[in-house]
């Protein structure tokens, strides 16, 4: 058991160690590919610079996450309460979800003044989705059997809703927040490459190009990884928050 | 259409089978007595028309809130009528009691196996001192041990209780058992094809009686014949 816990950091470092080994023994150029201890070093040459502009980028992600969750939770609520509310967001929401970003945030970036607002925008386009679309599913999910006994003793729409399907949509509703914790993430870095140095001009993405202009290609892959370490530990740390609140209420779900 | 020319008269106190296989409209009977669906034709007479809370309803599935304990989901009718916590907690107790279920207020369906969230299932419906009890197949799911014990509770209960019972079920054997009149169903379109008046002396049940065996093989025939017409 501890060993399936040990293989994948196992497995990674052995890459790594290829990776490393490959470069030197083919001698390919750290401006083309360069090896793990050089990206390392890259790192550790400006700590400080590279942290602040994580911090920037995720103060962007966690105002997103916090947007969308609020809105996405907001509208399913309202989409619950009446079939016309439904009709008039749904297509709407699958608009939002389906046009790509890159193509909207110049739009965005050029409408909102503020550099900071335009992005939490764009990553708020790419984030709403899922957690509104699960929190949708979610409150349509309590079993029928249960809202006919609750129609059975005369429950009115507010008491089902708080007894009934808001509960039953919790589960539903933490998964969406995780896949959308990811694209809070996408969405802020895209909407930085798009805003360049017209925006924000601090965020990760934004080091990554400048790194890119500057052939300093370590620099690159070390903005990268701090980037991709920034993803896991949202989706990790939001599925310890689901599990502890699952557990909480005396469930255990795999899927939580 | 579920069903056709069905009518019945269901007297006061009496424990009544709906025995029949599936598709035959014994469930949709259930619900249009419980008020959940509506009679395209036809209607419903009551002596005494139910106000919510006064019948009390059994699913097949125990149906609780998987995120609520024992005590909170017997609550629930209670709660939904209006009545605080504090107000219900000795009817709730009572319930649980009632069932066989001391003990178990702090636990949630999950920690508890088929049988017991069934009790709880029941204990719920009973907690709001209904008239009429209304069961879909509520013991189908359950081993034959636990069935045979629940069975024997349910009737036990009915006895201390008084209340008419209606009991939905595909075995001949759960409604000889239980039931004083087994009400025989046929499908497509749902029909009543015959009733039988129990013979058994409504003792605690005893599945040894030879008058039971006679009752199980009295119903078994009826049904084929049923079935053949």
């Amino acid at each position: 058991m501890t060993l399936d816990r040990v293989a994948p950091f196992g497995f990674g470092l052995l890459v790594l160690l290829g990776w490393e080994l490959g470069v030197r023994w083919a001698e390919i150029p750290p401006y083309v590919l360069p090896g793990p201890l050089a990206v390392l070093a890259a790192f550790f040459a400006d700590p400080s610079g590279l942290l602040w502009s994580l911090l920037s980028t995720l103060a962007v992600t966690f105002t997103a996450l916090a947007v969308s969750a609020t809105l996405g939770a907001t509208l399913a609520l309202a989409t619950a309460f009446s079939r016309l509310a439904q009709a008039a967001i749904q297509p709407w929401a699958v608009i939002l979800q389906v046009t790509p970003i890159v193509a909207i945030a110049p739009l965005v970036i050029i409408w909102v003044n503020d550099p900071f607002i335009s992005l939490v925008v764009c990553a708020t386009i790419v984030a709403f989705f899922p957690v509104y679309a699960n929190t949708v599913a979610g409150l349509a999910a309590a079993p029928a059997e249960l809202l006919d006994l609750f129609r059975l003793y005369g429950a009115g729409r507010g008491r089902t809703l708080w007894l009934l399907k808001l509960p039953a949509a919790l589960p539903f509703f933490l998964a969406g927040l995780r896949i959308s914790g990811g694209l809070a993430l996408v969405g802020a870095v895209v909407a930085e490459f798009v805003a360049g140095s017209g925006g924000f001009a601090s965020g990760l993405a934004y080091r990554i190009m400048e790194a890119g202009f500057r052939l300093q290609i370590p620099r690159m892959f070390a903005a990268l990884v701090l980037l991709s370490l920034a993803g896991i530990a949202i989706n990790l740390g939001l599925g310890v928050v689901a599990r502890v609140l699952m557990r909480q209420r005396g469930e255990t779900r795999a899927d939580a | 259409m579920a069903l056709q020319d069905a009518s019945l008269t269901i007297a006061r106190g009496d424990f009544v089978a709906l025995l029949g296989p599936s598709g035959c409209g014994k469930s949709t009977l259930l619900r249009l007595i419980a008020g959940l669906d509506r009679p395209d034709t036809g209607s419903l007479m009551w002596e005494q028309v139910p106000a919510p809370g006064e019948i009390g309803f059994v699913f097949q599935d125990s149906t609780l809130l998987p995120w609520a304990t024992a005590e909170e989901n017997i609550f629930l009718p209670l709660r939904l009528r209006g009545i605080g916590r504090a107000t219900a907690r000795d009817d709730v107790r009572a319930a649980l009691a009632r069932v066989g279920l001391q003990g178990f207020e702090g636990a949630r369906p999950r920690e508890l196996s088929g049988g017991m969230r069934m009790r709880v299932s029941i204990a719920r419906a009973l907690v709001t001192r209904p008239r009429i009890l209304l069961m879909d197949e509520p013991f189908a799911a359950l081993d034959e041990f636990t069935r045979h014990k629940l069975q024997a509770d349910l009737l036990a209960l009915w006895r201390e209780l008084g209340c008419t019972v209606v009991f939905v079920t595909h075995s001949i054997y759960e409604a000889a058992f239980l039931a004083r009149r087994v009400v025989m169903m046929t499908p497509r379109p749902g029909k009543i094809a015959r009733e039988i008046a129990s013979t058994l002396d409504g003792s605690t049940g005893n599945r040894v009686d030879p008058a039971y065996t006679a009752l199980v093989a009295e119903i078994g025939a009826a049904m084929d014949a049923a079935m053949a017409a």
